[in-house]
């Protein structure tokens, strides 16, 4: 009995001794800002900001190589509190949030062919185009709702949906397009021209019942062309998001019905 | 308003744009093809007692099968005929006076353990049929050790609870004492079924495992069919040989001949889920079950090893086939 | 020149259906010229010519309308007389989109314009031109490999400095099912190829010759017999067992000369082999001999569903709608229209497509061969493995890749992948195995591709 208490006793002390000698001798030392500037990031590990993880990130902002800012999943809050624990700048940040520019859904715009085989955007892509009539728009098939990290993209009717709430802006679904259909916007902005084709107007025709014929209409109803809301590329109108128009009533005007409010963005379903 | 689709649909897929028409079902029903001669011997030997049994496992296997999918709300399978390939070999497997609640229970492990609960057909890391003759036979030890004399119903006493295998293990012990008692090795020696008796299948055993020529016949099909190489059925049984050469006790041939040898080689072992894919794998895995099936029967406590021997070889296939991934052409 | 049986045998390979007794014995035809013919800048593989020319242009058969746009890249030249209607981004047959010029053939040139007379090119006499100026002549002509790649002929001919080509291969084994046009070229027009082959070897100094084709084409072995049987120097005609894919240029080089090309990056000028169709070759004669540069190729149209199976001659540009309409029209309705052969061919959703360089058959399969798979799991039968030519683990590969795993598919040497179709082809359960194969592929190469983006950008801070 006092046998075993004792070795068992000298274990410990041995052990401890050893602890105690390798923790001052073998101890690396880490700048305890990058633990702290860890936990203020929030932890999705999306690598929006093109770091390997918040990890990645917190080492490279304490180490001074990257912009405070560059987390669009945390925004200006998470920016702030960086700044506080680091003593820098905080960039300012506008949350952004995907945007799937195409409305085109299965009742709307045609497909030109039965795609059989592996449900992914990029290798349908790679068949004869895709089957959508339109190759511009969204194919629906998936690729960024597999990749987004917060399950944000849901397929509804052969068309991708972004669920603001959920979207951190982390840009992976707008890389993975093959369409390149997606584009972050501010979050703040609430109408949004929901096609990609700029094609002539008849040509869209063909393929969509829901396509921008660049008819100039949303640009004359929110203040003509002086005032900046929409730039054109082709025969597609653009949000200018630097100055993003306001007014819904240009959405109900728009006679190609492609324009949206907020609402379809909002929840994803 | 939708746009008139006015063009032609073509079918839009990534090349190649012709098949060589093998299936799923197609496979399936070449083994069971490859299994009739066996069924047909084992029926003949065993009577009524093995219809039933054949019959109740494979039923319970397909109703299983369906009901599994059903709940697991995935698409039913059972076309692929894989369910009845996995309830003729359980069956196969049994003996044939096994009480028939247990065959039932038996086929329901098979496909709602050993193969749904992983994701059905495809994902299983055993092969149903074994995993469940496994679970049988520890389950049920009493009535899965209890085999009909061929042809029973010709005979007075028609149970009897030794097999060749059970005389044959004592012989791995007798030979150690050759000397001292020569008679005891001779008298095992006798108790052995004649050649053509094994090769027939004229001995108490599972329904299906008894007729080495039904076997040989399913197995040269199955070859022909490509649905099997040789690699797997080769390796097996020419370790066994080997193994039986080097250790003594009974003559190779009744090694081979008795059990669950050929069954295993040539239908449970070459079962494509639970195998290595490449040539040199399939050669490694074969060895492997037939080491283990003569070590366990000269060393285990069941006279017969075949089944412990392929489902061990199983859970080490994904490893064997780590180690033998093929050289892509024109690497180093 | 002998010819010799194939001592080497690769390991894999599948045996499709051929259906080649439908258009074997249909000798070359010409089509009338199309009103329409849509250019594609796209016809080879590599940078996209840049257009030259505008809507409004009257432009001349044979006028460059596209140049050459870097290294690995060839001009394009208009196939007919015409008048650009537009210049529009069409899509091709492998789904990507590039400008192709809209040429209006009916047109007439306004005002009085001397009538176009002569060749193209002036011709040369091969045996008195320099080594350059033949390969210049290949360049300007606007010549790519015509088995399906479309590599650029001038680049493979021009083997890097220290690296000699010791064997040219022609390539006539034509393994695609269904597809004839390399082989009626074969038969009608071999004393071409032979013309070809001896410009070529002068331009690569010099190397054995080894023409390979598959035994089940005798009369193209005989063909090409007769049309060599005078040469000088060594030249053999290897018979290849049939096999799918003895085409593939890998596996043509180690067939004919037992060599094997490492895994990529390594091309076959590294073992000192150039492999080139027998289109091409015959395509090299003309713009050398007769200053023609490539305008026009021979297409295959077949499958069960068009009335009249042929092989078509048609300028580059040709609408498959207008191929279509030579051919008979449709017998039944079909189910697929295909760009290229059943194994590696494309599956196109409309016959506004036209016809590049490299189009070598257009199929139009009925409902009865055109079959909608509905995948199932892999059983591990190892068929796949066994059918791969590269001896890759596709079955590893294609789940690998079904469950987002690139970088395990990249760990079983996709890369290296040739996407020949034989593991989808052979596979039980109906998996899009190549496809997976395609999508890793995809994937890896947009990765790198971004990787390298990335570090220039960071040289350039």
């Amino acid at each position: 009995m006092t046998i075993a208490i004792v070795c068992i006793a000298g274990v410990g002390l041995v052990a401890a001794i050893v602890l105690a000698i390798a923790d001052k001798y073998l101890s690396v030392k880490e700048d305890p800002r990058i633990g702290m500037v860890t936990a203020a990031l929030p932890g999705a590990n999306c690598g929006g900001c093109g770091f390997p993880g918040c990890d990645g990130y917190a080492r490279a902002l304490v180490a001074g190589t990257a912009p405070n800012g560059a987390c669009a999943a945390g925004g200006d809050a998470c920016a702030a509190e960086i700044a506080k624990i680091l003593g820098v700048e905080a960039a300012a940040t506008e949350k952004r949030v995907a945007l799937v520019k195409c409305c085109g859904t299965r009742s709307e715009a045609i497909r030109v062919g039965d795609y059989n085989g592996i449900c992914d955007c990029n290798v349908a892509a790679m068949t004869a185009g895709g089957d959508k009539g339109c190759t511009y728009g969204c194919l629906g098939y998936g690729a960024c709702a597999n990749v987004c990290p917060k399950n944000a993209i849901s397929i509804h009717d052969g068309l991708a949906r972004v669920d603001k709430r959920l979207c951190i802006g982390c840009g992976k679904c707008v890389a993975i397009c093959p369409k390149k259909v997606i584009e972050l916007v501010p979050a703040s902005a609430t109408i949004h021209v929901l096609c990609n084709n700029p094609d002539k107007g008849p040509a869209v025709r063909k393929v969509c019942g829901v396509g921008c014929m660049g008819c100039h209409l949303c640009e004359k109803n929110s203040g003509g062309k002086e005032a900046g809301h929409f730039t054109f590329e082709g025969f597609l109108a653009k949000v200018n998001y630097a100055n993003p128009p306001t007014d819904a009533q240009i959405v109900a005007k728009c006679p190609a019905k492609c324009m949206a409010e907020d609402a379809h963005f909002e929840s994803g379903n | 308003m939708k746009p008139k689709e006015t063009a032609a649909h073509y079918i839009l897929s990534s090349s190649p744009h012709t098949h060589s028409n093998s299936s799923v079902s197609r496979i399936m029903l070449d083994v069971l093809l490859a299994l009739l001669p066996t069924t047909a011997v084992g029926i003949w030997f065993f009577g009524l007692p093995a219809v039933w049994t054949i019959a109740t496992c494979v039923a319970t296997c397909i109703v299983t099968e369906a009901l599994c999918r059903l709940a697991m709300g995935r698409d039913n399978t059972i076309g692929d005929l894989s369910a009845v390939v996995t309830g003729l070999l359980l069956a196969l497997n049994l003996p044939a006076g096994i009480p028939l609640w247990m065959a039932v229970v038996g086929s329901v492990f098979a496909i709602g353990v050993a193969k749904q609960v992983f994701g059905g057909i495809g994902m299983n890391p055993f092969n149903p049929a074994l995993a469940a003759r496994a679970f049988m036979l520890i389950s049920f030890t009493g009535p899965m050790t209890t085999w009909l004399k061929p042809l029973w119903w010709k005979t007075p006493d028609a149970v009897t609870t030794a097999t060749p295998l059970a005389c044959m293990k004592g012989m791995f012990a007798a030979d150690a004492t050759a000397h001292a008692t020569p008679h005891a090795a001779a008298k095992a020696l006798e108790q052995i079924p004649c050649l053509w008796d094994l090769l027939i299948g004229n001995m108490p055993g599972c329904i299906g495992e008894v007729s080495a020529i039904a076997l040989a016949i399913g197995a040269a099909y199955l070859l022909v069919r490509k649905v099997i190489t040789w690699h797997i059925p080769v390796a097996f049984i020419a370790t066994v040989v080997v193994y039986s050469l080097i250790a003594g006790g009974a003559p190779a041939y009744a090694q081979v001949l008795t059990g669950g040898v050929m069954i295993g080689a040539c239908f449970m072992a070459t079962d494509y889920v639970t195998s290595p894919t490449t040539a040199k794998g399939k050669l490694v895995f074969g060895f492997g079950c037939g080491l283990l099936c003569m070590l366990i029967r000269q060393f285990g406590s069941y006279p017969e090893g075949c089944s412990f021997a392929i489902l061990i070889m199983n859970a080490v296939s994904p490893l064997i086939n780590r180690w033998t991934q093929p050289k892509p052409f024109g690497a180093k | 020149m002998k010819t010799v049986k194939s001592q080497f045998k690769f390991k894999g390979g599948v045996h499709p259906d051929y259906n080649k007794e439908l258009a074997r014995e249909q000798p070359i035809e010409k089509i009338p010229l199309p009103a329409e013919l849509v250019i594609s800048m796209s016809q080879h593989l590599g940078a996209p010519a840049k257009c030259v020319v505008k809507a409004g242009d009257f432009v001349r058969r044979g006028q460059v309308v596209g140049e050459k746009n870097g290294f690995i890249s060839v001009c394009v030249r208009t196939s007919a007389d015409g008048k650009v209607k537009a210049i529009e981004k069409r899509l091709g047959p492998a789904g990507g989109k590039a400008d192709a010029i809209i040429l209006d053939t009916t047109a007439k040139p306004e005002g009085e314009v001397a009538e176009a007379s002569g060749p193209i090119l002036e011709p040369l006499d091969w045996r008195t031109a320099s080594r350059e100026d033949l390969l210049k002549r290949v360049e300007e002509a606007g010549i790519c490999g015509m088995g399906g790649a479309g590599f650029p002929t001038n680049v493979k001919l021009n083997p890097p400095p220290g690296k000699r080509c010791e064997y040219l291969i022609l390539n006539g084994a034509e393994c695609e099912p269904y597809l004839t046009a390399d082989y009626r070229l074969m038969l009608e027009r071999a004393p071409r190829i032979r013309l070809g082959v001896e410009i070529m070897r002068k331009i690569l100094g010099g190397p054995a010759v080894r023409i390979a084709i598959e035994a089940n084409k005798p009369e193209a072995i005989k063909a090409m017999e007769t049309a060599f049987a005078d040469i000088d120097g060594n030249v053999e005609i290897v018979v290849l067992p049939v096999l799918y894919p003895q085409g593939s240029e890998k596996h043509q080089i180690f067939a004919t000369v037992g060599r094997v090309v490492p895994e990529p990056p390594a091309l076959p000028i590294d073992v000192g082999c150039v492999v080139e169709n027998v289109g091409t070759v015959a395509a090299i004669a003309d713009a050398v001999e007769l200053g023609e540069p490539l305008l026009e190729r021979v297409t295959t149209v077949s499958g069960g569903a068009v009335a009249q199976p042929k092989n078509v001659l048609a300028p580059c540009g040709t609408k498959y709608s207008d191929l279509i309409a030579f051919c008979g029209g449709e017998k039944e309705p079909v189910a697929k229209l295909i760009s290229g052969g059943t194994m590696m061919g494309f599956a196109v959703s409309t016959p506004e497509i036209s016809t590049t360089k490299t189009t070598s058959g257009l199929l139009l399969l009925p409902n009865s061969k055109a079959y909608q798979y509905v995948s199932q799991a892999c059983i591990n039968c190892g068929r796949c493995v066994r059918a791969c030519p590269m001896n890759l683990n596709a079955a590893e590969i294609a789940k690998a890749v079904e469950s987002d795993d690139i970088k395990g598919a990249e760990d079983a040497h996709v890369m290296t992948c040739i996407e020949c179709g034989a593991c989808s082809f052979s596979c039980p359960a109906y998996r899009p195995i190549t496809q997976f194969c395609r999508r890793a592929k995809n994937s890896i190469r947009a990765r790198i591709a971004a990787e390298k983006a990335k570090a220039a950008a960071a040289a350039k801070k």
